[in-house]
């Protein structure tokens, strides 16, 4: 018995919990590019500053809710300043839309135009952010770090593997959870969610049908903030804030939205757990499990590690260039190409 | 006219450059906006001839650094002969997986299995590769590691690299564009910002190619080094020449000195105005180059294909061939580029290919210095170069001036001038996001002849 326990709990601690939690991460954070791309109909290139730009504030908060002796016990402290965070990245995005976007939406711009502006945007946000808190890296996370460690669960189960849980892996994925239940029962029951889907299938008919379509690109920017704010807050949480790895969380999400299906919220969800799971699977050594697998003599002397992880983007990038070969519209049959 | 004057202007600004701050600053701004203002007319091909969105810039620019090191550098004989073999064993494999995979995957195409059989073959392709890759790798990255630790180079001179760096780059580009192009624009810049991604990470791992992170240091130079001049009695006949005047009033002991801080001075002058002038003629025949092109029938085509694609193909025109086409040339020239700045640096450091300087700076040039316009990209290589450089002291002294009334060790004080720097960033996608809505043309717009 033992001798198959050992090696799950082993993946489950390697593979199986971080690849739940980021690709809950990527999930969260494709849905914004992909609700974006949905009702405004172009890739926002500034979404990984604007989740950047949302963890930022809220650190800053979190810093001064620390300084109050403020804090949450167990929890981290950053759960108490996400508001102030998620409201601050809402009203950037909606400043920028009235001052950037609109226009092209008045003129009838080109995707590609609006591309661009978000290239102008990103610049713009990347300044501040390194301007405000400095590109280094910034860990905010306070609390119990761990739920379970695993030398309790050791201890507990009296296996030679342990399955430690942080909390803010447990935080990551019951939010996500929590979050993708009320988008989809906003998106599916409400008059506002029916507006939105009604406008992403069809702009002109949505339009006759007496669709606002201001108001529906304003609820557009407000969703997508608040979900890169919590998107952002929660990989720092478990990972650390740094500026530029939150611009190079960019192309597994663009890879997660198009591999579902770009405009389907459902297949950011899904795209976001192929491609989570695709780059923790395929970046863990296995020479572990191999050693409670395989008998003596077969037992490699290598890492048994498929892609080193230094590689990790060229997962996302081979996952992307598969699907635009073979299913353009990606496995929810988004948008037209 | 209006070409004329912009450049007028932009020649004003580095002059004041060289009066201001020093002829040595201004010298080497002039050699990056060369650098820029060719990277630039890559970026105009691409977008500005056939509204090709590439977000890859950085990569390409990169393979045009490592053909630098891989031309330039001597042979690392030890290195060879202790992992030649089976890096060689290594690079057949890799080919031959590859081979086999399309071949099987040709084959075996809408029959039963075919997934599997394609995998099969994959994968054996992997482990085959593996085998022979980790010992080579081990062999020839324990060979001195601190000095050498990679296979070196060919030896050549550092001129050819530039022609090798844009074949890198031209052959990457026709890579990404048979996968990428003809879908959505926007899917072809997420593909062009992944393989840009990925370049970059293989030239920072591969150690046994590029060093990685380890960087190469002393590429061999296309000019004379300064010690050299120094000590070359035909520049020294030069400089007194030269600076007569400012020396016939000194003699003896005082004009030995004078002079020899002349040379000093006036060595590492030449050797910059030589750089800017082996650049100055890379931009002015690629420059002449693309004018052509762009005023052949050639160019019409590309413009005809860019302003309506499906009355172009209606018309015979081979829309994604021309793409493709486009889509190598201005990746080539990226790549010159690329190699060019390695040429410039004397060295190849993977850890400075970073996406804002890279790419995205180079878009804002040919958007601002207006797109289908080669004089325009050029200006505007030359125009945002001199911004991004000189953004960093403006806005330090603007940050002092803002915060003179706080105490000198004001916390906040402190904190704006210490990223003071990083404003120029949010300086460029001001410009970028300003030019776009007030003037779409840029500096210098696309001219339509309207006959």
């Amino acid at each position: 018995m033992t001798e198959w326990l050992n090696p799950l709990v082993l993946m489950a601690n390697f593979v199986l919990v971080p690849g739940l939690v980021y690709g809950a991460q990527l999930a969260l954070g494709a849905l914004g590019i992909t609700l974006v791309f949905g009702i405004l109909r172009f890739s926002n290139f500034a979404h990984g500053d604007t989740m950047a730009f949302g963890t930022m504030i809220t650190i800053l908060m979190t810093w001064l809710l620390q300084s109050w002796g403020v804090s949450l016990g167990p929890l981290p402290t950053a759960l108490l300043a996400l508001p102030i965070g998620i409201f601050l990245t809402i009203l950037f995005l909606l400043a920028t839309d009235r001052l950037v976007y609109r226009h092209y939406r008045d003129v009838r711009a080109k995707p590609i135009t609006f591309l661009m502006a978000s290239i102008g945007i990103m610049f713009m946000m990347n300044g501040l952010i390194r301007f405000i808190i400095g590109p280094g890296e910034q860990i905010f996370l306070d609390g119990d770090r761990f739920l379970m460690k695993a030398r309790e669960f050791k201890k507990l189960t009296g296996l030679d593997e342990g399955l430690g849980i942080r909390t803010s892996q447990v935080l990551t994925v019951v939010v996500a959870v929590v979050l993708v239940i009320l988008l989809f029962w906003f998106l599916q029951r409400t008059k506002t969610g029916k507006a939105m889907r009604a406008y992403s299938d069809n702009e002109t008919l949505a339009r006759l049908s007496g669709i606002d379509p201001e108001r529906v690109v304003k609820i557009t920017w407000i969703i997508a903030a608040g979900l890169a704010a919590i998107a952002g807050v929660l990989y720092g949480l478990d990972k650390s804030f740094k500026p530029f790895t939150y611009f190079q969380l960019l192309l597994p999400m663009f890879a997660a939205a198009i591999v579902g299906g770009l405009g389907k919220p459902i297949g950011a969800i899904v795209g976001g757990f192929i491609i989570a799971f695709s780059e923790v699977m395929l970046t863990y050594a296995y020479k572990k499990v191999g050693r409670y697998l395989l008998p003596e003599e077969w037992q490699p002397d290598g890492l048994l590690q498929l892609l080193s992880t230094d590689y990790k983007f060229a997962i996302s990038f081979v996952i992307l260039v598969v699907v635009l070969l073979v299913r353009p519209t990606g496995i929810f049959k988004g948008k037209v190409v | 006219m209006r070409a004329f004057i912009a450049f007028v202007i932009m020649a004003a600004l580095l002059a004041a450059v060289w009066h201001i701050q020093s002829p040595t600053v201004a010298l080497g701004m002039l050699n990056l906006c060369l650098i820029s203002a060719v990277m630039a007319l890559g970026v105009n091909i691409q977008w500005g001839y056939a509204g090709l969105f590439n977000v890859g810039i950085m990569g390409f620019a990169a393979l045009g650094g490592v053909a630098a090191v891989l031309v330039s550098k001597a042979p690392v004989a030890e290195a060879w002969s202790a992992g030649g073999s089976q890096i060689g064993l290594t690079a057949l494999c890799f080919l031959g997986t590859i081979t086999a995979t399309t071949f099987a995957h040709r084959k075996t195409k809408g029959r039963r299995g075919h997934f599997l059989i394609v995998m099969l073959v994959a994968v054996i392709g992997y482990i085959a590769t593996r085998h022979f890759y980790g010992p080579a790798v081990d062999a020839i990255e324990s060979v001195d590691p601190g000095k050498t630790g990679y296979l070196g180079g060919l030896g050549l001179p550092i001129m050819v690299s530039w022609i090798v760096g844009g074949l890198f780059a031209a052959g990457a580009a026709w890579l990404v564009g048979q996968i990428a192009l003809g879908l959505r624009a926007d899917y072809l810049a997420i593909a062009t910002l992944g393989i840009s991604e990925i370049i970059v990470a293989v030239l920072k791992n591969e150690d046994w190619l590029t060093r990685g992170v380890k960087n190469v240091t002393g590429l061999p130079r296309p000019v004379p080094y300064e010690v050299d001049l120094q000590q070359s009695a035909w520049f020294r006949e030069k400089v007194e020449a030269f600076a007569a005047e400012k020396l016939t009033s000194l003699s003896g002991a005082a004009r030995e000195e004078a002079l020899a801080g002349l040379i000093t001075e006036y060595s590492g002058l030449f050797v910059k105005l030589c750089y800017a002038g082996l650049f100055a003629i890379v931009l002015i025949v690629i420059l002449t180059l693309c004018v052509l092109a762009l005023n052949s029938p050639w160019g019409r085509m590309i413009r005809a294909i860019r302003d309506n694609e499906i009355a172009a193909e209606a018309m015979g025109k081979d829309v994604k061939g021309r793409h493709l086409q486009i889509f190598v040339l201005g990746s080539a020239v990226v790549g010159i580029a690329g190699a060019m700045l390695a040429t410039l640096d004397g060295q190849f450091t993977p850890g400075t290919y970073q996406p804002l300087r890279f790419t995205f700076l180079i878009w804002v040039m040919v958007v601002v210095g207006g797109s289908g316009n080669n004089l325009g990209a050029v200006i505007g290589g030359f125009f945002i170069w001199f911004l991004w450089v000189e953004a960093e002291p403006a806005g330090t002294w603007l940050i002092n001036l803002l915060t003179s009334g706080m105490a000198e060790t004001n916390w906040l004080r402190l904190h704006l001038i210490d990223n003071a720097q990083h404003m120029r960033v949010f300086v460029m996608g001001l410009v970028l996001l300003l030019v776009m809505r007030f003037t779409p043309g840029g500096i210098l717009p696309e001219r339509v002849k309207a006959r």
